[in-house]
């Protein structure tokens, strides 16, 4: 099968929603004629033209709010916030605007919006502009929040983000774009709300999403030379949270670490636990649940503190080992 | 005045009904029959209506906290709006969304709006979707004095200038941003100089004349239906009531509040001025008056005698299928 990057994957994605239905398009700061910040976007306004690749000033409120206003007029926005930190300027428009209209107004209104955020550290591009700010869009009633972690899963991903009529955050890691996997030729969609299994095994449950399943992967193999078996859950979407895929797990192996690259404190890793605690795979835990995250700390510029200031595969592994022994 | 008597009269009609609905729902909250925060129109009737006469039927406004005038002119039914007001099932929006988010997707109105310069975006979205459909509609959209310090009133305003949007914006300036005199925080005399910053048509008017309202939109509508872009028209009014219905008004004069209400009434105005151009004799407006009467007494006793929403409501219309 053919490999192509993440960020060819959604390439792919918009070219053929946007072909598919004209009432799709997508606006944002550089989208259109250069492409994308990130190249995301590439040939979408020589093919489509400058109508449905918008190049918009640099307005992220106004971005956020004619998504809104587009889409209650019949529209299906993508919006793209060049880095998740910035999403803070579009903030009324996506929580107080976005997530609540439909519920306020009755159910009279859809709003078809994806909003596409680049976010994640490693990069050395420092504390505002390395966030990973999904805990927040989780908390709030009337969004969703996807965060795929390979090109496969991200192209079936936001084909079926952009066809959902709900206001949807599709959180891109920047170190992933480039990164390479198979992707069929065929067309296919991912179903919302449906974590995968990216490793079975028997003895511990790995919970993770985006970049860090990499990391997750990488630990797990090495696990698997000290004779312990882990599974590795990708959530893919974390809002609507696939409860049953996890509460099966967690009855399996009786041992869970979640891992993500967000702060812990208030982190999506303390609502799975919450969740598991209080589910019928609670009385099946053989040790308590670990969460190994970003720490508490703004991502530093130094590359050394930068990293330190992450998950890293010796840390998941040492999570994993104070549990199994 | 060049106008047709049927338009002419039902300006009259849509501004006596705003008074009537919001003199109703004054009426309401003084009986406790109301909770939260009201933000009546009062006082303002002509910006809504002059405005809003000027389009049809598929177009659009976007509204504010202040939106009960609004959404009267722009064809809102007043018996779900007072049903809506009283949180009731029957309500435009089950009783979910109360007076600050009253919305009509049928008449246009994209809603009314709690968060102070959140509509200008999203009247700037709806521009953006004429222009991307060429659809020839118009969007209008309101926000006060106070909304024009928002950032998002800049940002839109760009926005729809660059990409020459069908969008009028429409500042109804009644001199209070919340509790605070705008000549404390505007750093213009005029909110309208500030159309030059985006290169766009700036109007300053007396908003409660409702003839110059109607004459200077709908000159601003024919531009943007052509293709011509956005204008800025700020409408000088006055509101009579404080920000919120039980406003102690501690920030301004009684005697300031006086002198607007007797002496620049946009309704009273009006009414004169019908009468003596005999367009509408006196004795007719009596019949006028009371019909809309009871169509308001009509709307609260439909509102008052409506059902609760159901507990289940509580769960619908969180995710659209």
């Amino acid at each position: 099968m053919r490999k192509i990057s993440f960020s060819k994957a959604i390439n792919e994605a918009l070219f053929e929603e946007m072909s598919r239905d004209e009432s799709v398009y997508v606006l944002g700061e550089d989208v259109g004629e250069f492409g994308g910040a990130f190249g995301v976007t590439k040939g979408l306004y020589q093919h489509f033209g400058a109508k449905r690749a918008i190049d918009t000033p640099l307005s992220e409120s106004a971005i956020a709010g004619a998504a809104v206003g587009s889409a209650v007029t019949g529209m299906r926005p993508i919006a793209e916030i060049m880095y998740i930190d910035f999403s803070t300027i579009a903030m009324d428009q996506i929580v107080n605007q976005a997530a609540k209209m439909r519920y306020m107004f009755g159910g009279k209104v859809k709003l078809p919006i994806v909003f596409r955020m680049q976010s994640g550290a490693g990069s050395g591009m420092a504390a505002q502009h390395s966030q990973s700010l999904e805990a927040w869009y989780n908390h709030i009633p009337g969004l969703k929040v996807v965060m795929p972690s390979i090109p496969y899963d991200a192209k079936g991903l936001l084909k079926t983000a952009i066809r959902d009529d709900n206001p949807i955050i599709f959180i891109e890691h920047k170190l992933l774009y480039s990164e390479k996997g198979e992707v069929p030729e065929e067309e296919y969609l991912i179903p919302l709300g449906k974590a995968s299994i990216k490793r079975e095994g028997k003895d511990v449950t790995l919970i993770s999403y985006s970049r860090m399943i990499h990391f997750v992967l990488s630990a797990a193999e090495e696990l698997q030379k000290q004779g312990v078996d882990a599974e590795v859950i990708d959530l893919r979407t974390i809002k609507p949270l696939d409860e049953n895929t996890i509460f099966q797990s967690v009855i399996k192996t009786g041992r869970v670490v979640i891992v993500h690259e967000a702060c812990k404190n208030g982190g999506v890793g303390g609502e799975i636990v919450a969740r598991i605690v209080d589910s019928e795979a609670f009385n099946y835990l053989d040790a308590p649940i670990k969460r190994v995250c970003g720490f508490d700390v703004p991502i530093p510029y130094n590359k050394r503190l930068e990293s330190l200031a992450l998950p890293t595969k010796e840390r998941i592994i040492e999570a994993v080992n104070q549990i199994v022994k | 005045m060049e106008l047709q008597k049927e338009i002419l009269i039902d300006m009259y009609k849509t501004m006596y009904k705003i008074r009537k609905f919001e003199e109703a729902v004054v009426d309401l909250c003084s009986q406790d029959l109301m909770r939260g925060a009201a933000h009546v129109y009062l006082g303002e009737e002509a910006i809504a209506t002059g405005a809003c006469h000027t389009l049809k039927k598929d177009d659009y406004i976007v509204s504010t906290h202040r939106g009960h005038g609004h959404c009267i002119a722009k064809g809102g039914k007043v018996h779900k709006m007072m049903a809506e007001i009283l949180g009731k099932s029957t309500g435009y929006c089950k009783g979910k969304g109360g007076s600050m988010h009253i919305a009509d997707l049928e008449c246009g109105i994209l809603g009314a709006n709690g968060i102070v310069g959140a509509g200008i975006p999203i009247a700037t979205g709806a521009g953006m979707t004429s222009w991307i459909k060429k659809d020839n509609k118009v969007t209008l959209c309101f926000f006060g004095d106070g909304a024009s310090n928002q950032g998002t009133f800049h940002e839109s305003l760009n926005m729809a200038a660059v990409f020459k949007l069908p969008v009028v914006y429409i500042c109804e300036n009644n001199h209070y941003a919340v509790f605070t005199s705008t000549d404390k925080v505007l750093s213009v005399e005029n909110v309208s100089e500030r159309s030059k910053a985006y290169g766009i048509p700036g109007y300053t008017i007396d908003g409660n004349d409702v003839i110059e309202v109607f004459n200077t939109v709908s000159d601003a509508v024919k531009r943007a239906r052509k293709g011509e872009g956005p204008s800025l028209i700020e409408c000088k009014t006055y509101r009579w009531l404080g920000h919120f219905v039980g406003d102690p008004e501690n920030y301004r004069s009684k005697e300031e509040v006086k002198k607007w209400k007797t002496e620049k009434d946009p309704i009273e105005m009006y009414k004169t001025k019908l009468i003596k151009e005999g367009v509408v004799k006196l004795g007719e407006f009596s019949r006028i008056e009371d019909d809309i009467q009871n169509e308001i007494e009509d709307a609260i006793n439909f509102a008052r005698n409506s059902p609760e929403p159901e507990e289940e409501e509580l769960w619908t219309d969180l995710y659209a299928r």
